[in-house]
């Protein structure tokens, strides 16, 4: 009887990469520790982090200038390149395990941009609202609107490019095109009609960087950033099911639209509060999950939680490159993502090539 | 029991199934046949509830359009015609994705078992997307059988819905393949598959609904449904229905000529 019980001695873990991925979460917590040691202890000043923590173990007091690059500088520098990190590439993960397209990246179609359009609204604008509303929303004011932008873009995206549950990859790109140049366009109009002490804002917001973290941005990106990360174990099983389309994921018992909503809403925070903080950083979200998948496998239970933790190392050595590359002076973190992330896109397409039709 | 009744299905202005109902019985595989376009699996995919639809569906005396996703998972597995897949998985990983629903929670040794029944042991640890489509849609019943692997639980009978299962397949494997659809309902499961093999469905089905233009043109055993008035009828060209006196079963060659009715 075949259906009886099953007494198949086969291996039931062959070609199931899962506990590799599971293994793979220590190794990368382990690398995350040590990225962040490093660039705690990098820096253009003569302070010494191993100085200072032999000061503290000893009993000795911090001089104020060590205390002030490393808690008011490195530290706060350091938690928001891990933060946006991991909120650059989770977003990319969730966007792709959304759009089932592993080329989909919040920065290529015009997420990022939609998030920056209400982050320019918000810096440009933002002084025309009612006091007690922009009282009350203080800092937070410029990531709750970049979060706002990018919400309405992913909306938009899916809504334009996706039919019967299968997204086209060329409408998407397109609809992010025509998206892209709409933000442009509008946040040109504001360019032109903001005041001197604003348009300094938006430069130096727009380079692409974690060299201006403090603690109040760090503390205003966090809750977003953390509350898209929690979802992880809320969507991934959803995301895993809507690999297969959204019909065949609803009858393997995925509440797919909940699975959809939670992880534009996801996404939409990940990559507000990262564009808020860093202006526009590229390629996190699609270098990160592509090497996670490469690695150990598409599985979204493992994948986006790796990719968190890959993607925070990712940005904080390219942070302490960037740092580095031309010290004292600095390199915008967002040319060095650049620089990774361009020529490794365009082997992606190339491996892909007569795989898989795009 | 499946109880489809009413069932009218539009695209745009155009109404594909009109008023149709269907029954299908646990213990029996059920197959849906008729010519293309015929709306035939419009009718299945009305009754997973992945089209909108006037009429009810009701399975194990439940309302589809009532139940959630998991509770309709734990009584019953699809199988789509073709899946494509937008990840680089292992067919072992597609096939635990069967196991999500719970109800065969955790339960890994399925998955190399599920495997062999299709035929891919050896296969688990290839890429899926590297796999013929044939080899694909045997991926996919292994994992649509994880999720319902037991055909009754607590006394209720689960079911297959099947779309065109063999359409990809050699006939060593179509065989197979019936021959699992067969087991299932063997065991107290139920089976409905749309198919267009007119002589597989001869050999394996119990009962048959025979669609054209939007309709059932009959429904009941296959000896009575297969006969050469209603097939021709159905798919407007001359059908004879001949036994075959070792086997009892019987084929039904082309032996018309074109427009000679």
């Amino acid at each position: 009887m075949a259906y009886a019980g099953v007494s198949s001695a086969a291996d039931a873990t062959e070609g199931d990469r899962s506990q590799t991925a599971h293994r793979l979460t220590y190794v990368l917590l382990g690398v995350l520790a040590v990225a962040m040691l490093a660039s705690l202890a990098i820096g253009a000043s003569g302070t010494s982090l191993w100085q200072a923590l032999w000061d503290v173990a000893r009993g000795a007091e911090l001089s104020l200038r060590d205390r002030v690059v490393l808690f008011d500088i490195r530290l706060p520098r350091t938690l928001m390149a891990a933060a946006v990190g991991a909120a650059l590439a989770v977003s990319g993960a969730m966007m792709q395990g959304l759009f089932r397209n592993p080329l989909a990246d919040p920065g290529l179609i015009g997420v990022s941009a939609g998030a920056g359009f209400g982050a320019i609204v918000a810096i440009v604008l933002g002084g025309m609202l009612p006091l007690a509303l922009s009282d009350a929303l203080g800092y937070c004011l410029v990531p709750v609107a970049a979060f706002l932008g990018s919400w309405a873009t992913t909306l938009i995206l899916y809504r334009v490019s996706t039919r019967k549950g299968r997204t086209s990859v060329a409408t998407m790109l397109l609809a992010g095109i025509g998206l892209g140049a709409l933000t442009g366009a509008v946040s040109g109009i504001l360019i032109y009609i903001a005041d001197d002490a604003q348009l300094r804002t938006l430069t130096f917001w727009g380079m692409g960087s974690v060299a201006g973290a403090t603690w109040s941005k760090f503390w205003t990106a966090v809750p977003l950033i953390a509350a898209a990360i929690l979802t992880i174990p809320f969507i991934a099983r959803g995301l895993n099911g809507l690999a297969l389309g959204e019909a065949a994921a609803s009858h393997m018992g995925i509440d797919v639209q909940r699975t959809k909503n939670v992880a534009i809403l996801a996404v939409a925070a990940a990559v507000g509060a990262a564009v808020a903080v860093s202006g526009g950083i590229g390629f996190v979200g699609i270098v990160v999950p592509h090497l996670l998948r490469l690695a150990v496998g598409p599985d979204h239970t493992y994948l986006l939680r790796n990719s968190a933790l890959l993607g925070a190392a990712l940005l904080l050595v390219a942070d302490i490159i960037s740092r580095m590359i031309i010290a004292p002076a600095e390199l915008p973190i967002g040319i060095i993502m650049a620089v990774i992330g361009g020529p490794f896109f365009l082997w992606i397409l190339l491996r892909r090539r007569g795989i898989v039709d795009m | 029991m499946l109880k489809a009744e009413n069932i009218t299905v539009s695209f745009g202005r155009r109404e594909v199934l009109h008023d149709v109902s269907f029954a299908a019985k646990p213990g029996a595989l059920t197959a849906i046949v008729g010519p293309n376009g015929s709306g035939k699996t419009t009718l299945l995919k009305a009754m997973i509830g992945e089209v909108a639809h006037g009429g009810t569906v009701r399975l194990n005396d439940v309302d589809i359009a009532r139940a959630k996703p998991w509770e309709l998972a734990a009584m019953r597995g699809v199988l789509p015609q073709a899946t494509p897949l937008a990840f680089p998985f292992t067919v072992a990983e597609v096939v635990r994705l069967g196991l999500m629903n719970g109800t065969s929670g955790g339960k890994t040794q399925l998955v190399p078992a599920a495997l062999a029944r299709v035929g891919l042991g050896g296969y688990a640890a290839r890429y899926y997307q590297e796999l013929s489509g044939g080899e694909q849609q045997r991926v996919q019943l292994a994992r649509v059988l994880t999720q319902v692997w037991e055909p009754t639980q607590d006394g209720a009978p689960r079911w297959l819905f099947l779309d065109e299962p063999v359409s990809a397949l050699d006939i060593g494997h179509q065989l197979l393949v019936m021959q699992i659809a067969r087991d299932f309902a063997d065991a107290g499961g139920g089976v409905v598959a749309v198919m267009h093999d007119l002589n597989l469905t001869a050999m394996y089905a119990d009962e048959v609904a025979l669609i054209s233009d939007g309709r059932v043109l009959a429904q009941g055993a296959s000896e009575a449904v297969f006969t050469d008035d209603l097939l021709s009828k159905a798919y407007h060209c001359r059908v004879q229905v001949n036994t075959t006196p070792r086997s009892g079963t019987f084929l039904l060659p082309h032996v018309a000529q074109a427009g000679a009715a």
